[in-house]
């Protein structure tokens, strides 16, 4: 059966309108649970660089986050800024790495996120920096924890966007998150020399250090992404980091 | 549209049981001797795509067959109304309704997996299982006749994929939901494959199910 063409125009106009009417109300609907969802990701991720977060879920991490991490956002001289351009203030938490990452390093805003003791500001116990850059097929990410002393890593916890199963998605792999622990960032002067996987997997111990880690069989070219990641964004961070420790160490010997 | 009420017999039938043997058949042939996957070998994409472990796979079957169920019911029950001419870009638009909402729910409620699935939630609007039934079933039939076999074609792909993600997640991660079984049975060391956790390792998988299947029953294509 053929119908008019008003028919069809006029059916197909109503369906649109139907059909795109529910997904408005769906969306409007869902914001506020989608919007917690995101919210609880990120603070997990953060978390998940410091802490086991093995059994903890939803609002217990959220509320471990508010009692447990002061957030602020600097710039590439170290400074901590606390209004954008436009006079608004800035929320660590919101700042989109991924955004920018596309901006040059002077303009991008860098979060860092302290972890102290539950309700005591002082008693910072790490730093836990973001880190963003690029895999083989596509953006990886994650947030990289370091002791008090800014050089020794304390974990990470990493993501990415597609790569392979297996291969270079192995990043975020329990036994590969370990290989970082315990490595140094800073040479003895405080030089940045960063922490490298190497090519190949099960590299012979005396190639391995402080500053060198076991790579990724088959992942070689995540495993650069990794390196370059990790390379750049402490190169960021380097302003804040000698902020901090020349900070750390005037206290200290004012304290003796 | 006026001549359905023509065709109507004059006498009353009794109705029809909700479970009468030709509606059970809906469901029953679509489990094994007409799966879509193996039989048909339609969704083959997905199969191969979410199955590297057992969660996922399973939100992923349950959103499949929740898809299809829908559409087809929907479909059937404005079928009369439907412009034959633009009918494919419909059947199109409610699969994509349908879709988004499925992948608007996990954002809100399931995030992790929503993040692990990503594109292939989106990409169910092209999985020919849908459409297929839409086309071949929906547009000709009653909405109860449509969602039965909505969720006939829903079950078949969903233990296809679910017996798929068991024997990769098995041999590829040593694990089943995410608990590791082998540690279990006191064999830790058991090596795992690393050609299950590729696509090539689903190949291999439904290449040997379709083989157990069609010795079983003698189907070939010819």
């Amino acid at each position: 059966m053929q119908q008019s063409n008003t028919y069809i125009i006029v059916f197909s106009a109503i369906l649109t309108i139907v059909c795109g009417g529910l997904l408005a109300l769906a969306n409007q609907g869902l914001k506020p649970m989608q919007e917690k969802s995101v919210e609880l990701d990120t603070k997990a991720k953060i978390l998940g660089a410091v802490v086991d977060l093995k059994g903890t879920k939803g609002n217990a991490i959220i509320d471990l986050y508010g009692e447990s991490i002061e957030a602020i956002t600097v710039n590439l001289e170290g400074e901590i800024v606390e209004k954008d351009e436009k006079g608004n203030a800035i929320i660590a938490e919101k700042v989109d790495v991924a955004k920018n990452y596309k901006l040059a390093p002077e303009q991008r805003l860098l979060p860092v996120f302290k972890y102290h003791k539950a309700g005591d500001k002082n008693a910072v116990e790490a730093y836990v920096f973001p880190v963003y850059g690029k895999g083989l097929w596509g953006p990886i990410w994650g947030f990289i924890a370091l002791e008090t002393d800014l050089n020794t890593i304390k974990g990470a916890s990493y993501d990415h966007k597609s790569e392979t199963p297996g291969l270079g998605a192995r990043i975020t792999a329990p036994d590969v998150i370990e290989r970082y622990q315990g490595k140094k960032l800073y040479g003895p002067d405080g030089e940045l020399i960063s922490v490298n996987m190497l090519k190949g997997e099960n590299n012979p111990a005396n190639m391995l250090n402080d500053h060198k880690i076991d790579g990724l069989s088959g992942a070689t070219l995540t495993a650069r992404g990794m390196n370059a990641m990790i390379e750049s964004y402490f190169g960021y961070y380097s302003a804040y980091i000698t902020k901090i420790k020349s900070n750390t160490s005037s206290t200290m010997a004012i304290a003796q | 549209m006026s001549t359905e009420t023509l065709e109507k017999p004059i006498e009353k039938k009794p109705a029809e049981p909700l479970f009468s043997n030709r509606r059970k058949k809906f469901i029953n042939d679509p489990l094994s001797s007409d799966n879509p996957i193996t039989i048909q070998v339609l969704g083959i994409c997905s199969a191969l795509a979410v199955t590297t472990q057992m969660r996922p796979t399973l939100i992923m079957a349950i959103s499949v067959t929740l898809v299809i169920v829908f559409s087809n019911l929907l479909i059937s029950s404005i079928r009369n109304l439907v412009p034959s001419r633009v009918r494919i870009i419909v059947q199109l638009a409610i699969v994509a309704t349908f879709v988004t909402l499925v992948s608007e729910l996990l954002k809100a409620y399931q995030y992790d997996m929503y993040k692990q699935l990503s594109v292939f939630v989106g990409l169910i609007i092209t999985n020919c299982i849908v459409m297929g039934r839409l086309e071949a079933f929906a547009m000709g039939n009653k909405p109860w006749d449509s969602m039965l076999d909505g969720l006939g074609s829903g079950l078949g792909y969903s233990w296809i994929i679910l017996a798929v993600a068991f024997f990769r997640e098995l041999f590829g991660s040593g694990k089943i939901f995410g608990w590791p079984v082998f540690e279990a049975i006191g064999l830790s060391g058991f090596p795992t494959n690393g050609l299950m956790v590729t696509p090539v390792g689903a190949f291999f998988i439904l290449g040997i199910i379709i083989w157990i299947q069609r010795t079983k029953s003698g189907y070939s294509e010819h």
